[in-house]
């Protein structure tokens, strides 16, 4: 399996597209908001747009070099790129749909059969639904024989039931598939879910590239920790009782945090790290803040419950217990350990 | 539905616009009784300018088609300086006054004219004969198909076309696999529009290619000889140019209904919401 690199300079309309990734047999997903710059990526690395500088190597064929004017069509890419919509051909069923490219035309019930699709080969592609269209495209970017894969917000187009189960089974077969996968998606859940590497993109740089763990546990800027979900308390930092730093919140009230820093910050704090309760409890927790309750969202057993500035997420049976109702004035508590500190631009 | 003064108003204007319209082509059969039609359309005249405008439009349509594709697909796809000036003088031949055509493809191609000389040279005369016809209808034909076929090639998807080449497909098979299929519709409409002009050509016509019976006399400019002669042939072969007409644009607008239900399907399916 070779490896694919990039290294992409280009100008959009109101910011300039900085990049450069290095990418194995592995998925990576590049994160951000729309207009970040992502699908241009993509787009870049297929050859659909030519970018002012930089190349795009695969092992050692070079698709795109500007310096020594090597630009490779699309079709002389091994790439295969799914579309944010799929841009199936709706003029072809199902079976010249996943044929068009086909390299080995024998190959292509075989590839219908994995991407359980076979008992739709003849079907007009506008009669599909949204899950089953994503596995055409998928099984006909994959019956190019590809060395890399471009995956373009697979997840977008699909309503959110089916989404869950697209993205589970997606997973599988990109961990299967061991092959250089990049894919961009503004949802930082579908990207944990899906890559083992996640860059988080904003107006053309990447903020932070690593496992996604990594992301949520050590973030290493503000817009990194609110998109992968943390809750951000702004305040400026200075040196506290007991070797803590002591952050003067801007809403008012005081946190503390066993991170280094001071001046403008943000503290981070995830919603998994707050626990609730009536009085202000007696046990490890130094942090507390009381406020009403504002909203209370039920995901399965998880209950997010919006405290002030702060989101809990606590167990439904916790809520019962606690029988928690919106507009109930409660104390939302984390410790110091559970922060992390980062300084503000 | 009820009778306020403005529906009324709009009912009348409208009842007299189409009475106004139907009125002549109604007059024609009205005027012909059956045996002066079979005998109209059995004349050698009418039989002689059948085939001339048979074989002459067959012909243009062949070369609409050939050039007229690629250059439509050039100008939907591409995006140059001066495309827009490109585009208009492609149009330019819809809104010329016939005459002016006549008189230019005179200019151009007739024996004393810009190519004229060359030609001759060649030994080849052009004006006044079959290829001068050809040559007519080609000119005032061929907007009404470039026109539908640039918005026919424009309103493919340029994801599909995308999709197309990273699947392996260099320009010229994405444009045989998949632009001209999804543009297909589009495209005949077009052709059937410029081959119903082609059909109703004179002005350009008589000016360039004269009208020599059996030679270069169309069924349209043997109405106008005919009528000074034999007014029931021309009657006969009105009636047949009426009967030709309404079905091409019946066939037109077959095919762009159909090519319409056909893309919103498309639209529903492949239309993106860009990021």
């Amino acid at each position: 399996m070779e490896t694919l690199q990039l290294d992409l300079d280009h100008g959009l309309r109101t910011f300039r597209l900085e990049l450069a990734l290095t990418i194995g047999a592995e998925t990576v997903a590049l994160v951000g908001p729309s207009g970040a710059g992502k699908s241009s990526v993509l787009r870049a690395v297929a050859g659909l747009l030519r970018p002012e500088r930089g190349f795009v190597t695969l092992g050692s064929q070079t698709w795109l070099d500007r310096r020594r004017g090597i630009d490779l069509p699309p079709e002389r890419r091994r790439v295969g790129l799914v579309f944010q919509e799929y841009a199936l051909f709706p003029h072809l069923d199902v079976r010249r749909n996943v044929a068009f490219g086909a390299r080995d035309r024998r190959a292509v019930s075989g590839m219908l059969e994995r991407l359980r699709i076979a008992h739709l080969a003849g079907a007009r592609v506008t009669e599909l639904s949204g899950g089953e269209r994503q596995r055409v495209a998928l099984a006909r970017a994959l019956a190019r024989e590809p060395d890399v894969l471009l995956l373009d917000e697979p997840l977008s187009a699909l309503d959110a039931y089916t989404r869950r189960a697209v993205r589970a089974e997606l997973h599988e077969f990109l961990r299967e598939l061991r092959m250089p996968t990049l894919l961009v998606t503004h949802d930082f859940e579908d990207a944990a879910t899906l890559a083992d590497r996640v860059g988080v993109l904003v107006d053309g740089r990447v903020l932070q590239l690593g496992p996604p763990q990594e992301l949520v546990g050590s973030p290493r800027d503000p817009f990194v920790a609110s998109f992968t979900g943390a809750n951000l308390l702004q305040g400026v930092a200075s040196p506290g009782r007991d070797g803590l730093t002591e952050i003067a919140l801007d809403g008012g009230g005081t946190v503390w945090t066993t991170e280094k820093g001071s001046g403008r910050v943000a503290v981070a704090v995830y919603p998994w790290e707050v626990s609730l309760s009536h009085a202000v409890p007696n046990d490890s927790a130094v942090n507390h803040v009381r406020a009403p309750v504002s909203s209370i969202v039920s995901l399965g057993n998880r209950v997010r419950v919006r405290v002030g500035p702060l989101t809990a997420e606590v167990t439904a049976s916790s809520v019962t217990r606690l029988a928690l109702g919106e507009g109930d004035v409660v104390i939302a508590s984390f410790k110091a350990t559970g922060t992390r500190l980062l300084p503000m631009a | 539905m009820r009778l306020t003064p403005f529906s009324t108003v709009l009912a009348v204007a409208t009842t007299a616009s189409l009475a106004f319209l139907l009125l002549p082509i109604v007059a024609i059969f009205a005027e012909l009784s059956p045996g002066d039609l079979r005998d109209g359309l059995t004349s050698e005249v009418t039989r002689d300018a059948l085939r001339v405008t048979i074989e002459t439009n067959l012909v243009a349509m062949a070369l609409i088609i050939l050039f007229g594709t690629p250059t439509a697909y050039l100008l939907a796809t591409r995006r140059f300086r001066g495309k827009a000036l490109l585009v208009t003088l492609v149009e330019l031949p819809l809104v010329l006054p016939p005459a002016v055509a006549g008189i230019g493809l005179l200019a151009a191609f007739g024996r004393l004219g810009l190519l004229g000389g060359t030609l001759d040279g060649l030994g080849i005369d052009i004006a006044f004969t079959k290829v001068a016809v050809v040559l007519a209808i080609t000119f005032v034909a061929s907007p009404f198909y470039v026109r539908t076929a640039i918005a026919a090639f424009e309103a493919v998807d340029p994801d599909l076309v995308a999709a197309s080449r990273t699947l392996g497909a260099g320009p010229g098979r994405t444009f045989a696999r998949v632009a001209l299929p999804l543009a297909g519709g589009g495209l005949g409409a077009g052709a059937a529009l410029a081959f119903a002009r082609g059909l109703g050509e004179f002005g350009a016509t008589i000016m360039f290619a004269g009208s020599l019976q059996g030679v270069t006399q169309t069924l349209s400019l043997a109405v106008y000889q005919e009528f000074d002669v034999e007014f029931d042939n021309a009657l006969a072969i009105g009636a047949l140019l009426v009967v030709a007409s309404a079905l091409i644009l019946l066939t037109a607008k077959l095919v762009l209904a159909w090519r319409r239900s056909n893309s919103t399907l498309i639209t529903a399916s492949a239309r993106s919401v860009s990021s």
